[in-house]
């Protein structure tokens, strides 16, 4: 592992270490790039990973003070949780479920294919399918995705043969165990799933593809990476020209230090990275760094987001083996005669005895709820998660009211549903609904939104540089020395589980940075 | 998941799934150290429920700290009336008992806050909570929804009532899976009321 000096103003600081953050600071140091990672969270192993729900949550989830607002029932039930995310190396790699699924041709023109939609902050991407495709089959063969590269799809738990078995009863086409970042067999030195069925809690077994045991680790070996944990950036800085020039950060021991830099790419998670530009304004850049859109923080997008459970007269036991065993994809296209514009995906989800009652419908009591506590080893659960509408108004700000323990104000995340994402989520409910009961269910429940997991857009990606922060690099439009690596750039959510896209475009913006550098153009 | 020493560990009861031998744990009994509490919660768990027919002795024993014995009681009555389980013993009812003094320990605002929130449940009873019906009790309690108290308690219970190993055993959940392989040779496809998938959809597990 390399050491680089914090006045070494030749080296990529990268913020954050999951999706985004990790695998640039691999493909960088492939190419002979100095790397210095700066990662807010501590560094756990699958040897310290912990098949206990609140234990791994204190161990992996970003719990540094959150406000929120809006009308979004999250902020009801979880007023300081907004987003259910971690902070560790690896960020939320460690967490994620391992669904990997390429955005639709159509998705990257939201604004194109779906029209003006009222109260919508609709853009297309600067970029397309077919530019990213390259990038996609590369980010596939990285992370092992299942049903590509000749590599076998996963077998199906109890959880899968149910929602199978009622999605075919309904007449669904496409039905299977998805397309997971999860080995089904060894593959790049780690093993075969082995259905453990705690996916959230980091993986034991290293199956599940995650920055911390992967890109991390071939980084290290190249010489080129610094990696930095416990290190929480409060500030990057700019020099008179405009370009940025370092960042400051309190290390493990709460120390304050300042690496310089020569380029800066940030993926803190949509909720950190615009917050980081927000707290870094100066008298050159008064509404914060590369915000003279005004779009920096705006356009939140989180997912349409919800859950089926259903009960059934004879044992399910969904909790055993992988949390996301399976796929309908029948409900991901764009077809507005369902009164919605976009489209979503059905994937089963099962959470421990320990977060049911937490999850299942939060604040609900009662002999109703008890029931199904009863029931627990009788339940089916899938997770509906579709295209959300990016709103101008859904946004993160400063909370000045609230510090953190290093002095800066909180982020707030203020978020209203739109019109679009009430009726595709009443649709998916039913439809979700309907596929339990096709397979016998004697009752089914309704679970709202968790806490976000799909943070995306906050940085969004645009064509012009009046519509968005970065542009299709992820290079930010003011600052060409400064870059979005992370969910941010989203320049609209798509209907699919967005760590895949991340990743193809972190391998994707390394190609252009290092043609950059070595243009010296930054 | 917490184990607090009123019950066998979890593992005692996941693994005589598989393996049906049941290691037995020492349940401690009230001793003489409990003198020093503020109060105890005492009960036995039923003979032939699941967990008495796992554990060595049915005796069980809570000792409070700051709570009084007949407002921990209160407690665990408005627990049962919050999430109803005939299933579990007042053992479980008693973590939470416990969790709330803890918390009342750590703070007087919170000490007062719920010894006002218990004598106001019982003077809602008439004088006393625990012996009113459980009719009674849901409208008594049904009423203080929105409350701090109500809050305090009902979040509490979310863990405390849930996340512990006799939870766990009661209603089926086994708990962590690492050491014991996954379910990879354990059942996670083992559901037989339903057809299988066709391998297209579904493929064999790799087994090596």
């Amino acid at each position: 592992m390399a050491s680089i000096a914090f006045n070494d103003d030749s080296a990529v600081v990268i913020i954050g270490s999951g999706a985004g953050g990790g695998t640039l600071a691999n493909e960088l140091c492939q190419k002979g790039i100095k790397v210095v990672v700066l990662e807010a969270g501590a560094r756990q192993s699958p040897q310290s990973f912990v098949n206990d729900e609140w234990k791994s949550f204190g161990q992996l989830a970003w719990l540094d003070p959150r406000t929120t607002s809006g009308t979004w029932r999250v902020a009801k039930d979880f007023s300081g949780l907004p987003a259910w995310i971690c902070k560790t190396v690896g960020g939320s790699t460690t967490h994620w479920a391992g669904a990997s699924l390429r955005l639709q041709e159509h998705e990257f023109r939201a604004k194109t294919v779906y029209g003006d939609i009222k109260g919508a902050n609709l853009l297309d991407w600067p970029i397309t399918l077919s530019e990213l495709e390259p990038y996609y089959a590369k980010a596939e063969n990285k992370m092992g995705v299942t049903r590509t590269n000749g590599i076998p799809g996963l077998p199906g738990n109890n959880n899968f043969k149910v929602m199978y078995a009622g999605a075919k009863k309904m007449g669904y086409k496409e039905v299977h165990t998805g397309n997971m970042a999860i080995n089904s067999q060894p593959r790049d030195g780690r093993g075969r799933c082995m259905q453990l069925g705690f996916c959230f809690q980091g993986c034991k077994s290293g199956a599940k593809w995650s920055t911390l045991y992967t890109e991390i680790p071939k980084a290290e070996a190249t010489g080129n990476l610094d990696l930095r944990p416990e290190s929480h950036v409060t500030r990057i800085e700019h020099n008179d020209k405009g370009l940025v020039s370092g960042v400051v950060y309190f290390d493990k021991d709460g120390k304050e230090q300042r690496q310089k830099a020569r380029v800066v790419c940030v993926a803190g998670n949509s909720i950190e990275t615009p917050r980081l530009l927000l707290l870094s304004a100066s008298n050159m850049f008064a509404d914060g760094l590369a915000n003279s859109s005004g779009q920096v923080g705006r356009n939140y997008m989180r997912h349409m987001t919800g859950s089926v459970y259903a009960a059934f007269k004879d044992p399910v036991h969904m909790y055993r083996g992988t949390t996301m065993a399976g796929i309908i994809r029948d409900e991901s296209f764009h077809n507005p005669k369902r009164g919605f514009v976009g489209g979503y995906e059905m994937e089963t989800l099962s959470l421990g005895l320990a977060f049911m009652p937490a999850f299942l419908d939060p604040g609900a009591w009662g002999a109703e709820y008890a029931w199904w506590m009863d029931h627990y080893t009788n339940l089916a659960g899938m997770w509906l998660v579709g295209e959300d509408m990016p709103r101008e108004t859904n946004r993160i700000t400063l909370n000045t009211n609230v510090k953190d323990k290093w002095g800066s104000p909180v982020p707030n995340v203020h978020f209203d549903d739109h019109e679009n994402d009430i009726v595709m989520r009443n649709h998916a409910f039913t439809q979700g609904e309907r596929i339990y009961q096709a397979a016998g269910a004697i009752k089914t429940y309704r679970t709202p939104p968790y806490p976000s997991t799909h943070n995306l857009g906050t940085c969004r990606i645009s064509a012009n540089a009046r519509d968005g922060v970065a542009n299709k690099w992820g290079q930010t439009h003011d600052i060409p020395n400064l870059f979005i690596s992370d969910g941010s750039q989203f320049t609209t959510g798509g209907a699919e589980n967005p760590t895949l896209t991340i990743v193809s475009l972190a391998i994707r913006q390394a190609d252009y940075i290092a043609k950059q550098i070595t243009e010296r153009a930054i | 998941m917490r184990t607090i020493p009123i019950a066998p560990v979890a593992s005692a009861f996941s693994d005589c799934e598989e393996s049906g031998i049941v290691p037995k744990q020492n349940l401690p009994l009230a001793r003489r150290e409990f003198l020093k509490g503020s109060g105890i919660l005492m009960g036995t768990l039923a003979a032939g429920s699941v967990l008495a027919g796992l554990a060595p002795s049915t005796v069980w024993a809570v000792e409070l700290k700051t709570l009084s014995q007949a407002e921990g009681e209160t407690l665990m009555a408005m627990a049962r009336t919050i999430y109803p389980h005939k299933k579990l013993p007042d053992a479980v009812y008693a973590i939470l008992a416990k969790d709330l003094d803890g918390a009342a320990s750590g703070s007087a605002d919170t000490a007062n806050m719920l010894r006002e929130g218990v004598s106001n449940l019982n003077s809602m009873a008439g004088g006393n909570f625990k012996k009113a019906s459980d009719a009674k009790k849901l409208a008594i309690v049904k009423g203080l929804e929105g409350s701090t108290f109500f809050g305090a308690v009902r979040g509490q219970c979310v863990t405390s009532v849930y996340n512990n190993d006799m939870a766990f055993a009661v209603f089926g959940f086994p708990g962590s899976a690492w050491e014991k392989g996954g379910y990879i040779t354990r059942g996670f496809q083992d559901l037989k009321w339903l057809p299988a998938p066709p391998k297209s959809a579904s493929p064999s597990a790799y087994m090596g």
